[in-house]
Parts: structure tokens; C-alpha cells; sequence
């Protein structure tokens, strides 16, 4: 019987229609992105000022002086020798295979990313924790940036903003910023009823609440969520890196399409080694701050 | 009476997406399982009066579930309620705005938690300048005054510590020490030894009656336990499934249990350790005054049995028997009274337990005689009376037994 072809073929839109509301959809997309891409773009311009700067003062800053800050960084969040020594010989070797130039732009661009993500992600993560209604529409899109691929949601970004830093950035905080959300948001929501109780009944007003007692006590779970944030966006390195992000990125990419084994090893094991880092100092940092959980005594 | 310095009215609170709505049912008088099972409402308080007076401890008692935490935390308005009205000090609670209700919190009312709700990250001395540090006090005083507080419950050397490097009952006296530094006049603890030892919960109980006999807060205390609740409480309120079921003094309570499920819990009370002497004892029938010997036996004989306690105008003397007193008038009738003349016993006081007294009660063959402070004497107590002490209540036995059944299933 004719009419029983759909029980064989999957009965699908029809291709005029499925080209008729793609034409529409990315006419009107790039209706969008002519009329507000400036506006857009002006927006970003004190970002984007701001990455170059920073960027060059890695890059121009005499090699032993970043290593010295950055051994002081280090020693200031973890107090631990062993880890000073550790980070240091690893940028050296790193510079020492001709990589320090790369290693900054991605230093510089990771830094940025992490920064806006905790900008953002914290206030986010407290607003979602104040209410049941507010996570309940947060949560599906925090599952939607982290599972739809990153290319996806790159399209448009370069569509609106072509191809440069601050798509990447944009790209790298999409990826990165669930977790700390998340995260903030489950901490405030753990924290012991009875002790915010105390806080009410003693007279705290919200603010005191806030900072007082739920963030701080929140704050091993934040730490937490900061530092898986640090990782994905060190993840997204060689993403970023097809869209104009310079760095170590880049010669992974090369790598891939001219299969240069040794290069892309190398590159590759040095994002490991940056990832390495920053994740044992901001562990050590975050359990350092919260010594009362251990039951020792503050210095 | 003075005017009391809480009164609760009318109280009723209902947990569920629609209060108010529910409402008619409860004052309908549906039952606590009926209003859950066919709306998803529990019934947390229903209709609470109460009237509490400035400088009493005023305890709340009642089985896991009876509302108890959700009474105390009306008192600060840690939970709305549905319907009522909550004044203290004549000011309506609920007309409070909410920067009104925050001083209102500040400064009327402390706080103690049974989980102690000490903040984990703070130092002990930094916990229990809590409510200073909230009210903006500045930080020398407020150490001074912490310091001031932590040496009064005994913790002077823990100030740096943090509350997980203490044991139980040290971690609630911060808890104490942190709602006494405030110089709030109403206290409120729910169940704030509950989660204590034994041992330490009686220190803990001493602790507190001893500082109230200094500080004559208003307490209103929370606690499942009655033994707890005869100790401390000056006045008693039996919660049940969110009603008060009586409340009264603790000998009230104790002697007049106004339905069986009171009853059931004042039977698993120590009767002995929880009444004083005053409550048991009979008037002084037997009592001569004269001043010689032999007008005390004429009054002796008017008197139904063989001896009598001896009084004059400087109170309470002693005990003396027919028989000495026939021995001595042979001697001498127109003879003032000798010390020798009365017989060995003991005196005791109104206010002591009966549980201490009764060695001395069954040692002597005479009924005890009860002296205040003053050397008067205010009655007898008789063996029979400390005996009915450990009588069981009279009631129908298995009437009591089945509630108490129905009590632990709950
Ligand atoms: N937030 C809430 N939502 C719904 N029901 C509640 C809520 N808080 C308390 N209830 C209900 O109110 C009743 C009384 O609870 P409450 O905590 O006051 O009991 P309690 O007497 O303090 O018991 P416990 O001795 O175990 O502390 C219980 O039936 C409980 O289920
Ligand atoms: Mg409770």
C-alpha cells in the first residue's frame, strides 16, 4: 500500500521546509550579527586590550624574572618547597625545548579564562543555591555547555566575532564555567543547617550569612569546582588554538594535519606539565586555607 | 499576677505548599494523619497557649515529632507561623519588619542548639563572640567580654581551638557561653544537653541552674526528658502530636498527670528524686506547746498517739513521748522542759528529696519532723507517705501499659 511508507522510511520533513527554516535561521543570525556585531565586539574591546596586554608582559618580561613570580606564586599559595621545585624545573625544561614563547600566550590566555569563570561562575553559583527555581532552569544549561560540542557553539561565536582571541576565551569559559558553578552551588546548599540556623538566630543579616558562614564553609567544595574549571580550560587549548588562539595549541594542530609525531609529543607534554602545576598548587592552596577541617591549628 | 513576659496565643503552624488552605480542617479537629495522608500537610502546632513569666525556666517536653523544635523556633522566628500571634515584652513578633526582627534577634534572644551549630571555622573564642561580632562590636571588646564568658563555663585555655578539637560538652558550653555574651534576657535551648553523656548532662544541668541563680534569665527549655525536665523547670508543658496536653508545675505534673499519656511518662520518673519533702508531707497534727512538764502531758493526752513535737515561740524543739514525759512529771510535774527530755531524730527540710531522706524516715520510729530555715515547723512525714511515693500511680494498669505501647511504636 502506498500510504504505509512511512512504516519503511522514516517519515521526515520535507526538504523544501528543512531548507526553508535553515535560509531563515541563519539569514536572520546574520541579520543579528551585521546589525549588533560591532556593538558586540566594542563590548569585548577592554578584554580583549586587556589579553594582548597581558600577554605581552609575559612574553616581553625577561625569562628568569616569570620564573622567579612564578616560584613566588607558588611558594605563597602552597608553602611547599618541594612543589617551588618541581614547577620551576618543569618551565625550564619547557623553555628548554624551545616552548617558553607558546607557554606564555597559553599561561596568559588560561589565567584570563579561569579568572572570568570564577568571576562569573561564583555569583551565578550563589544565586542558584538561593533558590530551588533558579537551579532547577540553571542546571539543563549547565548539561547543555558541557556536553554540546565545543565546535557547535564556536560557529556563531565566530560568525558574530570571527576568528581571534576573544572567541577563544568566550569558547574556553563556556567549556570551563559549569563546574564552578556547580559546585559553588552545591557547597552553599551542604552547608550544616543548623549552623546557618545559629547565624539567623544570632541576628546575621543576609550579607553576613553570605560571607560569614556559607561561603566560607562552602569553600572546600568551591575550591574544588575551581580547579576541575582550571583543567577543562587547559583542555581546551588545542580547540581554541583552530580559532586564531595562539599558544601551545597551535603546534598540536600542525602536528595532527602533517603528522609530526615528535612536535605535537612535546607541545602536548607541556600543556600536561602547566596542567600539573596549576592543579597540585591550587590543591595545596585550598587545603591549606581550610587547615581548621583537619583539626590543626592556623599560623 | 504580673503580666508575663511571653504569650503565645492561639498558635498553629502546618507544613505544606498550602497552609492556609488546609486550615478549616485542623480547626475542624481532623487528626495529625488524616490532614497528611489526604492533603500532604503535617500538622506541626496546634492551637498553643502560653504564658511565660520574666525569670523562670519554662520547659517544653514531648516525645521525637511532637513539635517541640518547632515551637522554640517560633520564638525567633526561625519558622512563621501559620496562624497566631507570638508578643514579647507586649511587642507583637510577627508585626516585627524584617531590620526590626533582626535587632529583635540581636539583642532579645540567644540561642543553643542540640547540634550546637558552632560555625567549624571559627576559633572557640571567635564562636562565642559571634553575636557580638554580628551586632558590630568592636573586636577588642568583644574578645574581652568572649574571654569573660569562656571562663565562666570552665574553657579558659580552648580559646584557639577549633570546635572539632573539642569533646561534646565542651563544644556545648561554647554553645552557651556564645548565648550568654550577648546579655540577652531570654534564652532558648533546644535540647542543648540532649546529645551530652549522662554524666556531663547533669554537670551541664547544675552549670545551668547555678548561673541562673545569678543571671535570672527567662529560659525556655527544651527536652525529651522528663527526668531532665523535673530538674530544671520551674513550670512544664507536655507537647503531644503539636498540642499541649498540660502544663503546670513539675509537681503538678507529677501528681495530678492530666491524661494517660502524661501519665506514662511520669511513671518511668525516679518519684523519689523528683518530689521534695513538702509535697508528700501532713500538716504538724501532733504538736504541744507548753512550758512545763505537766501541762505537756495533759496536752499529750489530748492528742491521738504517744509522742508529739514540742514547740515555743523559737520555733521547732524536738520530739517528745508520753512515757518520758509520765517518768519525768512523777520527778518533778511543774518542771521546764530539758534537752534530755526529747528523743534522738533527725530534721528535715521542705525542699530536700524525698530520695534523701528516706534512711532517715525508716531508721526512726517516729514520723520526721519538717523545719524550714527559720527553725519553724511546717509538717510531718509520716513512713506511709514516702511509701505511697513508690506506690504505682493508681489508674488502670493496662490502660497505662497500652499507651505506652503506642507511645514507642510511634
Ligand atoms: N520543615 C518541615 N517541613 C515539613 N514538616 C516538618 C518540618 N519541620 C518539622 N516538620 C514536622 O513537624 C513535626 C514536629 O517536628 P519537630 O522537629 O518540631 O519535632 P521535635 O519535637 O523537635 O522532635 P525531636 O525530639 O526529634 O527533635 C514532625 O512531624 C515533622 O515531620
Ligand atoms: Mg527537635
Amino acid at each position: 500500500m502506498a500510504d504505509s511508507s512511512w512504516l519503511e522510511r522514516f517519515p521526515q520533513m520535507s526538504r523544501a521546509d528543512l531548507t526553508v527554516i535553515r535560509k531563515s535561521l541563519d539569514g536572520a543570525y546574520r541579520n543579528f550579527s551585521r546589525e549588533y556585531g560591532e556593538a558586540i565586539e566594542s563590548f569585548f574591546e577592554p578584554l580583549l586590550q586587556f589579553l594582548v596586554w597581558f600577554e605581552k608582559l609575559l612574553i616581553t618580561t625577561p625569562w628568569w624574572l616569570v620564573l622567579i613570580v612564578c616560584a613566588g606564586l607558588v611558594y605563597a599559595a602552597s608553602r611547599s618547597w618541594k612543589l617551588v621545585i618541581g614547577s620551576v624545573v618543569s618551565l625550564l625544561l619547557v623553555g628548554y625545548f624551545g616552548m617558553w614563547e607558546d607557554m606564555m600566550r597559553t599561561m596568559s590566555i588560561i589565567t584570563v579564562c579561569t579568572m572570568l569563570a570564577i568571576a562569573l561562575g561564583i555569583p551565578i553559583g550563589i544565586v542558584m543555591a538561593r533558590s530551588n527555581r533558579t537551579q532547577a532552569i540553571i542546571t539543563p544549561m549547565l548539561d547543555v555547555m558541557q556536553t554540546l560540542p565545543a565546535f557547535v557553539y564556536l560557529i556563531p561565536v565566530v560568525m558574530l566575532l570571527g576568528i581571534g582571541k576573544i572567541p577563544g576565551v568566550i569558547a574556553v569559559v563556556i567549556y570551563g564555567i559549569p563546574p564552578v558553578i556547580r559546585l559553588t552551588n552545591l557547597g552553599i546548599r551542604l552547608v550544616d543547617k543548623e549552623v546557618l540556623e545559629a547565624a539567623t538566630a544570632y541576628g546575621a543579616s543576609t550579607t553576613q550569612r553570605l560571607f560569614g558562614v556559607q561561603i566560607p564553609l562552602a569553600m572546600p567544595t568551591i575550591m574544588a569546582g575551581i580547579n576541575q574549571t582550571i583543567m577543562m580550560a587547559l583542555s581546551m587549548v588545542v580547540i581554541a588554538s583552530m580559532i586564531g588562539v595562539k599558544g601551545l595549541g597551535q603546534p598540536v594542530l600542525k602536528s595532527i594535519t602533517n603528522q609530526y609525531f615528535t612536535l605535537g609529543l612535546l607541545n602536548g607534554l607541556a600543556i600536561v606539565a602547566l596542567a600539573i602545576i596549576f592543579d597540585r598548587v591550587s590543591q595545596a592552596y585550598a587545603k591549606r586555607t581550610q587547615a581548621h577541617l583537619q583539626g590543626f591549628k592556623h599560623d | 499576677m504580673t503580666e508575663p513576659l511571653i504569650k503565645i496565643q492561639g498558635l498553629y503552624k502546618l507544613f505544606g505548599e498550602n497552609p492556609k488552605q488546609v486550615m478549616p480542617r485542623v480547626k475542624a479537629g481532623e487528626s495529625k494523619d488524616k490532614i497528611l495522608a489526604e492533603t500532604g500537610h503535617t500538622l506541626g502546632l496546634k492551637d498553643i497557649n502560653l504564658e511565660i513569666q520574666q525569670g523562670e525556666i519554662y520547659v517544653i517536653m514531648g516525645l521525637s515529632g511532637s513539635g517541640k523544635s518547632t515551637l522554640i523556633r517560633h520564638f525567633n522566628r526561625l519558622i512563621d507561623p501559620t496562624e497566631g500571634v507570638i508578643s514579647i515584652e507586649g511587642t507583637d513578633v510577627m508585626k516585627l519588619s524584617s531590620k526590626e526582627l533582626q535587632d529583635f534577634r540581636r539583642h532579645k534572644m540567644s540561642m543553643v542548639f542540640q547540634r550546637f551549630g558552632l560555625m567549624p571555622h571559627r576559633s572557640v573564642i571567635e564562636n562565642v563572640a559571634y553575636g557580638l561580632t554580628v551586632q558590630g562590636v568592636p573586636k577588642e571588646q568583644r574578645l574581652a567580654k568572649a574571654q569573660e564568658w569562656l571562663d565562666t563555663v570552665g574553657l579558659n585555655g580552648y580559646e584557639q581551638q577549633y570546635p572539632s578539637q573539642l569533646s561534646g560538652g565542651q563544644q556545648q558550653r561554647v554553645g552557651l557561653a556564645r548565648a550568654l555574651s550577648t546579655d540577652a534576657e531570654i534564652l532558648l535551648m533546644d535540647e542543648a544537653f540532649s546529645a551530652l553523656d549522662p554524666l556531663i548532662r547533669s554537670e551541664m544541668q547544675d552549670q545551668l541552674i547555678e548561673l541562673q541563680e545569678t543571671l535570672h534569665k527567662t529560659i525556655i527549655f527544651i527536652t525529651h526528658d522528663l527526668d531532665e525536665a523535673l530538674r530544671i523547670g520551674d513550670k512544664i508543658a507536655i507537647l503531644k502530636d503539636g498540642e499541649v496536653v498540660q502544663q503546670g508545675t513539675p509537681d503538678d505534673i507529677l501528681l495530678n498527670p492530666a491524661t494517660d499519656y502524661v501519665e506514662a511518662f511520669v511513671k518511668d520518673v525516679n518519684r523519689a528524686r523528683a518530689l521534695t519533702v513538702e509535697t508528700v508531707m501532713r500538716p504538724p497534727a501532733r504538736r504541744i506547746t507548753a512550758d512545763t512538764i505537766g501541762e505537756a502531758l495533759q496536752q499529750m493526752k489530748k492528742i491521738k498517739g504517744d509522742y508529739a513535737y514540742h514547740v515555743t515561740e523559737d520555733g521547732y524543739q524536738g520530739i517528745v513521748t508520753q512515757d518520758s514525759l509520765e517518768q519525768a512529771s512523777k520527778a518533778n510535774a511543774d518542771e521546764q522542759f530539758e534537752t534530755c527530755e526529747y528523743q534522738d531524730v533527725p530534721t528535715i527540710s521542705p525542699d530536700a528529696a524525698i530520695e534523701s531522706v528516706i534512711t532517715d524516715s525508716l531508721a526512726s520510729d517516729f514520723s520526721l519532723p519538717v523545719v524550714d530555715d527559720d527553725g519553724n515547723l511546717k509538717g510531718e512525714l509520716t513512713r506511709k507517705s514516702v511509701a505511697e511515693v513508690f506506690a504505682e500511680p493508681e489508674e488502670s494498669e493496662v490502660d497505662a501499659d497500652s499507651n505506652k505501647e503506642a507511645l514507642v511504636s510511634k
